[in-house]
This record gives structure tokens, C-alpha cells and sequence, in this order.
């Protein structure tokens, strides 16, 4: 036995044995212990068969990133054995059904992995059904590490509470049953301890959730989707809350039905948002240009995964930064933000609303797999920081003090006071073509440099108040790591992980605001930096042509990947340590 | 409120004689007779001949992306619906580029009103063949002659669950304009599929073509619109002998009636304010 402040924990097996239900419920039964959880799961796209995994990262501290190796690994079926095993950490266990798995005890023996057979199958039949076999697992995990049942019982009675009570009554009988059979027939594999913590203030949720949830705070009116995977739990989610909290949600026909949608629904006043993935996104394309054209505030959430084309559907990956950049004919402004985690997703939830607002533009998110569908632990999000700002939209009384209302008159700014349809004396027209001041269409030439110019000019007042990068690590060390994203997790916990020694010479920045791009802050940190390490999910190294392209920098040394999986622990730790 | 009070100050650009007018026309006499006011108005455009008329007419205007005109007007009246939305799309932007928006947002039954300025061709754009364009029909995308066969508006919007499906004819302002004072008051998605000859490109559907051919339901006695089956066989008859009127119309409830959220004031009219989330993060707890 082992006194341990981290735990990795992998159950595996085919698409319909409850992967993610035990996921779920280890994940909220060590949040309640007060631990720190980031999960990963990875299924191929398919409803049954196939196989699927979910992975669980318990941590005395924060925790946002996964380990390619593991602790305990739980086998529903013998796949788990040829793909996952050699995942195991020396002096890691094997939890197996031994009613349907066959092992090598030797070589068990020989990799040091403790071989804690079941007969997962036999105990979740007595306790009513063989589908109960994940939570039979999850009973003999809870022994394995140390830990009592009591919070386990009342997360499985939670779980099941809704199919009635013969269901909850088994399981919590499949529970105990998995535990006791460790604990009678063990002899030392009584694996590790945790240690004993207080219970925090916390949730356990996704960036996709966490986002949602921001946007409700923010006074989210009017939300549409097509489902598409990673991004659908934000619809699902935001469906479910839609009539509690007076939330309008449509399901539309299309992707570029959603953008359509939406738009109508913020031109009349809504506070509005679509989210999608790289496939969705490219459909609402045509349509982001016409947010940019008639100034309608709009959220756009890309919650990315493997491209391009149907391409890798349930995997991660960061390559539409230069793709949201860019997406749409013609030239117009638009913010493009990234969450590096769950957190960070919930305040910029609210944070576009309000950009969208101000500048009357399109504000896009740059979300991705692995925090959009990996639930973490996280404080419980208040509305502390959640200030409603609308811009320049006009009251009633406003609007009738002006003479000849024009809804795209120029201004200094750039931004032009805004009329809601309904307004008496407000009408315009919001026009695909180009327009004067009133909405009419327009091609004249000094008409087309005034309007494009006043577009701009919105930019630039964001820019003014623009947060800018982050910095960790010791602010003045010249080795520089520099990431966009979900990277945020893996970067700073292999950080920590370092030996003072090495942590005092590294410094890190995280984009969270991609565009406006700040090239001033940018040229400061990397001047300043002797080795500039980039990380990123995708082939060529996106963010490092945007920095070169703004300041003309170029980063040579790139560590990217895009296989689909998120960087693991020991790769950003070994790369952190030859910086 | 006169007809002059929804004119802007622009001049409409269409062609001399161009179907379009009719529209216009009609569309203005029924909003006066509805005693509508241009603030309470969004009318919402495809783009093409008829999406050029969000200029010329006094009202909140949208002038969409082609296509995307219905998806648009969906959004904007369950955010507004104390708005009367009316949209103005071509043929091609109603039946080639948004055929799915028209189908779903016929399935969706959002209350707005649905007016497309069907002239068998695609115009602005100097005559290509349309998907309302006869099969046979030599155009400058066909010039061999259309191989598809016409699409049928009617059918269509019959067969997606349409409440209200009706066919007009410009060269008819006073039925036209009754036509869509009924179909604005019609608590549901309300189409006005309006046959409106296009005098420069298309010489085949001309308005002696029209006249010569149609008759209509509304004035037949034994004509129920009220009866599917009937609306469905009358839809399929085309040639010599073309029916309009009003096909069918029934009593579904509109799409925003089904949400609870929506009673009371107007989305867009709520204040915006910091929602209290604490119930909703303790689901995640």
C-alpha cells in the first residue's frame, strides 16, 4: 500500500456497457471527497460496439489534463486487454471480468500489474442484471484505493434515482458486492490511499456546459444548433434549461439555417448564440459575413475536432484557428476568443455577449473536444463578474430626440447607435449589400470607404480594452512556451510538475484573444525570450503564423499533434524539460 | 396610414410593366387595410428582382442572404412577436437555394407570412433556367432545354404540413391584396406563391399566358378550402387550365405558441439582466 496524491483511472469496453455512466459517477463520487477531477473519454463514432474509454485524473490539486499511462485500468471485455493494458503503470491494477476475460497471470506478474480478476458478469447477475457490471467495477475501485462507500451509495442512488427503485436497489447491491469481493479475497492488493480531504465548493462539468451556463448568465435570449459532435451538449444542455429559464432554443434544419436563424432573432433585440463544429461552422460562413455587413451582435462557438471534412468526428484537434480568422468573403472585424478551460469557458459564455453588443460584430469561440466534452472539477460558478453591457442600443425616449435617424451613421467610434424593430422612428434596413447610413443599398465610392472604415474603427475601440495574453511561470525567464487553448491544462499541470530548478527558468503565455491579434505584447515577451517553445494541436502550427504574420516572428520550435488525442503529461514534462 | 405611407424615398428599379408592381401594390393596400404601421413591420428579403423592394418599401427592413431569407424571419418573430413579418423571395431563392428552409419552416408553422415573386425564371441575374421553369424550356442555362421537371410549390407546401397555401397572380392587385391581408392574419406560417410575369426575360409566362389560363378557387362554390384532399388534387393541375386562390388553410397552432417562454412580453423586449444560476450549478454538483 501506497500513499498517493494523484490517481489515474481508465475503464474501457464496447459502446452500450456503461462506460460513461461509471465515468460519471467516479468522477462525482471523488469530487464530493473533495478531490480534483479532469476527464477524457474517447469512443469512435458509433452507438454500439466500437471501442470506448473513459479516463479519470483524481489530484489533490487542480487537475485539466489527462496521463497516458494509468493506475488502475478496468477491462469489460478482452479488446481492453490488447489495446489499453500496456497503459499500465508499473505497480498499477488490473480490474478485469474474469468471467469474460482471459489474462497472462506471468506476464501480469512480469510487468508488476497487481491481477485483481472478477467475475464482474456472475455479481452484477445476482444483483440483477449483467449490465450492472461497470458499477460491480466501481465497488471494487472504491476498496482498491481506500475509500468508504457512503458518498458512492448516494451518487449510484442519484444516478438511477430516475428509473425507479428496484433499479436503484440493485446496483447499490452490485456496488457493495464489487467492494466486498476485493476486500475478501485481497491480500495486499489493497492498492493505495488518498489522502482525507474536505469538501469544496465544487462542480463537475464541461467547457461545453460551462459555457452554456455563462451565456445563460449573461442573458442569453435566443439559441439555435444542428447537432453536431463536440458541440451538441451545448444544445442538449441549453434545451433542457430552455422553459425554466426563458430561453428560446431552436433545433433548426441546418447549419446555415442556425446562423440565419439566430441573426433574425439578435436583429430584433435577443442576446444571441449558435455553436457548431469545424463542418458546421464552414456552412454558417456566407452568414458570418452577414453578421459583419449589418453589424447584428451574434456568439459563435466552434467547439473543434478532428478536420478537415467529416474527419475525425469524437477526437480533438486545434486547426480551424486560421479557418475562424478568416471564414467569410470580404473583409470585416470580428473577435475570435479561445477558453483554456471549463472556467474560462463560463466567463467568456457571458464576456461575448457583451462584446457582440458593444461592437455590433460576430464573436467567435474557439472551443475543441477535450475540455468541450471532458468534465473537470471547478469552483461553482457564480455571477460575481457577470455585468450585462448592450452598447450603444437606443431607449425609446433616445430615438425620438433624434431628427433623421440613421442606424449606420458614421461616428468616430465606429459604432453606431442602435434601433431595435418595433421602435417608433427607428426604421433601416439591415442590407446584404453594401449601404448608406439608413440601411438603402449603396455602391457608391466614397459611401463603400466610409461604411468599411467605420466597421473597422470598432476594432480599434476594442483593441483599447482587449485582455491581454497571459503570462505564468517566472515573468522574466527568456525559455518561453507559448500555447492557444485547451493546451492550458496539459501546459500548466506538467509545469507544476517540474523541479523548482527548471520551473524558475520557463515562462508561458496563453492567447485567450486571438484576433484582434496583439502583435505589441507579443514582440515585448518574444524579443525578450532566448527559446520559444510553441504547442499545438494541429500539422503546421497555426498560432505560429499568426504570430509571424503580425510581428514577423518566427518560432522554429514546434511541438504539434494531430492524431486526434490531447498532449498527455509526459509529453509536455519531457518537452518542458529539454526547453 | 395610405398606400404612400410605406413608400421610401426610393424609386423602385424594377422594369417598366414588371410583375413585381402588382406585389408591391398589393402588399402596401393590405397593410393599410390591416391598419399596419411601418415600425410594426419587418419585412424581410431574399435577393434578386423582388429582394430589391426592401428599398422601396417603409418598414423595418432585412435584405437577406440568398436563400436565407425564411430562416431569418423565423428567428426575428419568435424574438418579436408583436412584429408582423413578411417575407419577399424570389422563385429561386424560395424553391432552389432555400428548398429546405421552405419546407422546414413550413413544418415549423412560425406565424409569418411567406410572398414569392414566382416568375419561372431567375431574372437579376439575366435568365437561367428557375425550378419553377416548365421542363422543355430553353434558357441561358438551358439552352437545350430544361431536363428537370417543375418544381410545384403547392404540392410541396401541402405535403410539408402547410396551414396556409395559397396561389396568387400580380396582374390581380385586389384578389392579391386579399390573398395576403387573409394570410397575415393567418396565426401560422402563410404562403402566397405569386405568379408574376417578368417582362424582359420571360416570354413564354406572360401575363396574357396567365389570364388566359387561370381560374379561381375562391370563387368556386363548392370549393372548401379546408379540405385537404381537395387542396392536394387541385394543386397537381397545371396546363391548359392553372388554378390560384387560397389551396388550403387549417387551424394549426403556430410554432411559438407552443412555448410556454414566449407568453407574455416580447423576447427582444425583456430587460436583459444577470440571470441567477445557483439551481443550475448545483445540478453539477
Amino acid at each position: 500500500m501506497q500513499n498517493k496524491n494523484n490517481l489515474t483511472w481508465k475503464i474501457a469496453g464496447e459502446a452500450g456497457f456503461g462506460i460513461k455512466s461509471a465515468g460519471m459517477m467516479f468522477g462525482k463520487i471523488f469530487m464530493r471527497a473533495g478531490y480534483e477531477i479532469f476527464d477524457f473519454t474517447e469512443y469512435p463514432s458509433l452507438i454500439r460496439g466500437g471501442h470506448n474509454t473513459y479516463q479519470l485524473v483524481v489530484d489533490t490539486r487542480p487537475v485539466n489534463s489527462v496521463f497516458k499511462k494509468n493506475d488502475i485500468l478496468v477491462a469489460l471485455n478482452q479488446n481492453t486487454i490488447k489495446q489499453n493494458l500496456a497503459e499500465l503503470n508499473s505497480g498499477g491494477a488490473l480490474i478485469y471480468d474474469s468471467d469474460k476475460v482471459k489474462v497472462s497471470p506471468a506476464k501480469l506478474k512480469n510487468d508488476h500489474v497487481q491481477n485483481i480478476g472478477i467475475p464482474l458478469t456472475s455479481i452484477a447477475k445476482e444483483a440483477g442484471g449483467e449490465l450492472m457490471r461497470n458499477v460491480v467495477a466501481l465497488g471494487a475501485t472504491m476498496y482498491l484505493v481506500g475509500q468508504k462507500l457512503t458518498i458512492a451509495n448516494k451518487v449510484v442512488k442519484e444516478t438511477f434515482s430516475k428509473k425507479g427503485k428496484k433499479i436503484v436497489d440493485n446496483n447499490l447491491k452490485a456496488l457493495k458486492a464489487g467492494y466486498d469481493f476485493v476486500k475478501e479475497n485481497s491480500k495486499d492488493e489493497f492498492m493505495c490511499q488518498l489522502p482525507t480531504l474536505a469538501a469544496k465548493d465544487n462542480i463537475f462539468i464541461t467547457a461545453n456546459e460551462s459555457m452554456a451556463l455563462g451565456a445563460v448568465a449573461g442573458g442569453l435570449g435566443f439559441y439555435a444548433a444542428y447537432p453536431m459532435t463536440p458541440s451538441s451538449s451545448i444544445l442538449h444542455y441549453l434545451a433542457k434549461i430552455a422553459s425554466k429559464t426563458g430561453l428560446v432554443v431552436k433545433h433548426a434544419e441546418d447549419e446555415i439555417s442556425v446562423a440565419n436563424m439566430a441573426l433574425g432573432a439578435s436583429h430584433m433585440g435577443a442576446r444571441s448564440m449558435v455553436a457548431t463544429s469545424g463542418g458546421g461552422f464552414a456552412l454558417m460562413t456566407e452568414t458570418l459575413g452577414l453578421m459583419g455587413l449589418t453589424e447584428t451582435p451574434m456568439v459563435l462557438i466552434n467547439v473543434q475536432r478532428g478536420g478537415p471534412a467529416t474527419g475525425l468526428p469524437t477526437w480533438t484537434e486545434q486547426a480551424d484557428l486560421q479557418f475562424m480568422l478568416h471564414a467569410a468573403q470580404g473583409d470585416f472585424p470580428r473577435i475570435v476568443m479561445a477558453p483554456g478551460d471549463a472556467g474560462e469557458a463560463f466567463e467568456m459564455g457571458h464576456q461575448a455577449l457583451n462584446w457582440a453588443d458593444m461592437y455590433q460584430a460576430p464573436v467567435l469561440i474557439l472551443s475543441d473536444k477535450l475540455i468541450g466534452e471532458g468534465n473537470t472539477t471547478v469552483p461553482r460558478f457564480n455571477t460575481k463578474n457577470v455585468k450585462i453591457n448592450r452598447g450603444k442600443i437606443l431607449t425609446q425616449a433616445q430615438l425620438s430626440k433624434i431628427k433623421e435617424y440613421g442606424r449606420y451613421k458614421v461616428t468616430p467610434d465606429g459604432i453606431s447607435p442602435r434601433a431595435l424593430p418595433g421602435m417608433k422612428g427607428g426604421l433601416f434596413i439591415a442590407n446584404s449589400d453594401e449601404h448608406d447610413a439608413y440601411g438603402f443599398s449603396n455602391e457608391d465610392s466614397q459611401n463603400r470607404i466610409d461604411q468599411v472604415d467605420k466597421r473597422y474603427r470598432k476594432l480599434d475601440q476594442f483593441r483599447k480594452i482587449m485582455p491581454k495574453p497571459l503570462i505564468y511561470g517566472n515573468p522574466k525567464a527568456k525559455k518561453t512556451v507559448v500555447f492557444w487553448g485547451s493546451n492550458k491544462g496539459v501546459v500548466l499541470d506538467s509545469y507544476v510538475a517540474l523541479p523548482d530548478k527548471i520551473k524558475s527558468k520557463i515562462r508561458i503565455m496563453q492567447y485567450q484573444y486571438l484576433w484582434p491579434f496583439d502583435a505589441d505584447f507579443t514582440k515585448k515577451i518574444l524579443d525578450s525570450s532566448k527559446d520559444i517553445l510553441l504547442i499545438e494541436n494541429n500539422p503546421n502550427g497555426q498560432l505560429a503564423n499568426l504570430i509571424a504574420q503580425e510581428t514577423g516572428i518566427m518560432i522554429e520550435n514546434k511541438l504539434l499533434k494531430y492524431d486526434g488525442r490531447p498532449f498527455f503529461r509526459e509529453e509536455i514534462i519531457s518537452a518542458l524539460k529539454k526547453l | 396610414m395610405q398606400e404612400k405611407d410605406f413608400n421610401t424615398s426610393y424609386e423602385p428599379s424594377w422594369c417598366p410593366g414588371c410583375g413585381n408592381f402588382g406585389i408591391f401594390i398589393a402588399l402596401k393596400n393590405a397593410l393599410v387595410e390591416l391598419g399596419l404601421k411601418p415600425d410594426n413591420v419587418l419585412l424581410v428579403a431574399g435577393i434578386g428582382c423582388s429582394g430589391n423592394g426592401v428599398n422601396f418599401l417603409k418598414a423595418y427592413g432585412w435584405h437577406s442572404l440568398h436563400g436565407r431569407a425564411l430562416p431569418t424571419a423565423v428567428g426575428a418573430k419568435l424574438a418579436n412577436q408583436n412584429m408582423t413579418v413578411i417575407v419577399m423571395a424570389g422563385d429561386g431563392d424560395s424553391y432552389g437555394e432555400g428548398m429546405a428552409h421552405f419546407i422546414h419552416a413550413v413544418r415549423g408553422n412560425a406565424n409569418i407570412t411567406y410572398i414569392t415573386h414566382d416568375n419561372s425564371l431567375y431574372s437579376l441575374t439575366t435568365g437561367q433556367s428557375a425550378p419553377t421553369t416548365d421542363k422543355g424550356t430553353r434558357t441561358k442555362s438551358t439552352p437545350d432545354g430544361l431536363i428537370e421537371v417543375r418544381a410545384n410549390p403547392m404540392s410541396l407546401a401541402l405535403s410539408a404540413g402547410g396551414g396556409f397555401v395559397s396561389r396568387g397572380f400580380s396582374g390581380q392587385a385586389d384578389h392579391l391584396t386579399s390573398l395576403i391581408k387573409k394570410a397575415i392574419n393567418h396565426e401560422g406560417f402563410s404562403l402566397v406563391d405569386v405568379f408574376q410575369p417578368c417582362v424582359t426575360f420571360n416570354k413564354i409566362n406572360t401575363f396574357k399566358y396567365y389570364l388566359d389560363r387561370l381560374y379561381n378557387l375562391d370563387e368556386q362554390s363548392n370549393y372548401k378550402a379546408n379540405n385537404l384532399e381537395a387542396a392536394h388534387k387541385e394543386a397537381l393541375v397545371w396546363g391548359n387550365k392553372i388554378p390560384y386562390g387560397l389551396f388550403y388553410q387549417d387551424k394549426r397552432r403556430s410554432y411559438g405558441d407552443h412555448l410556454p417562454q414566449l407568453k407574455g412580453q416580447p423576447l427582444a423586449k425583456r430587460p436583459v439582466k444577470v440571470r441567477n444560476i445557483d439551481q443550475l450549478t448545483r445540478e453539477f454538483a
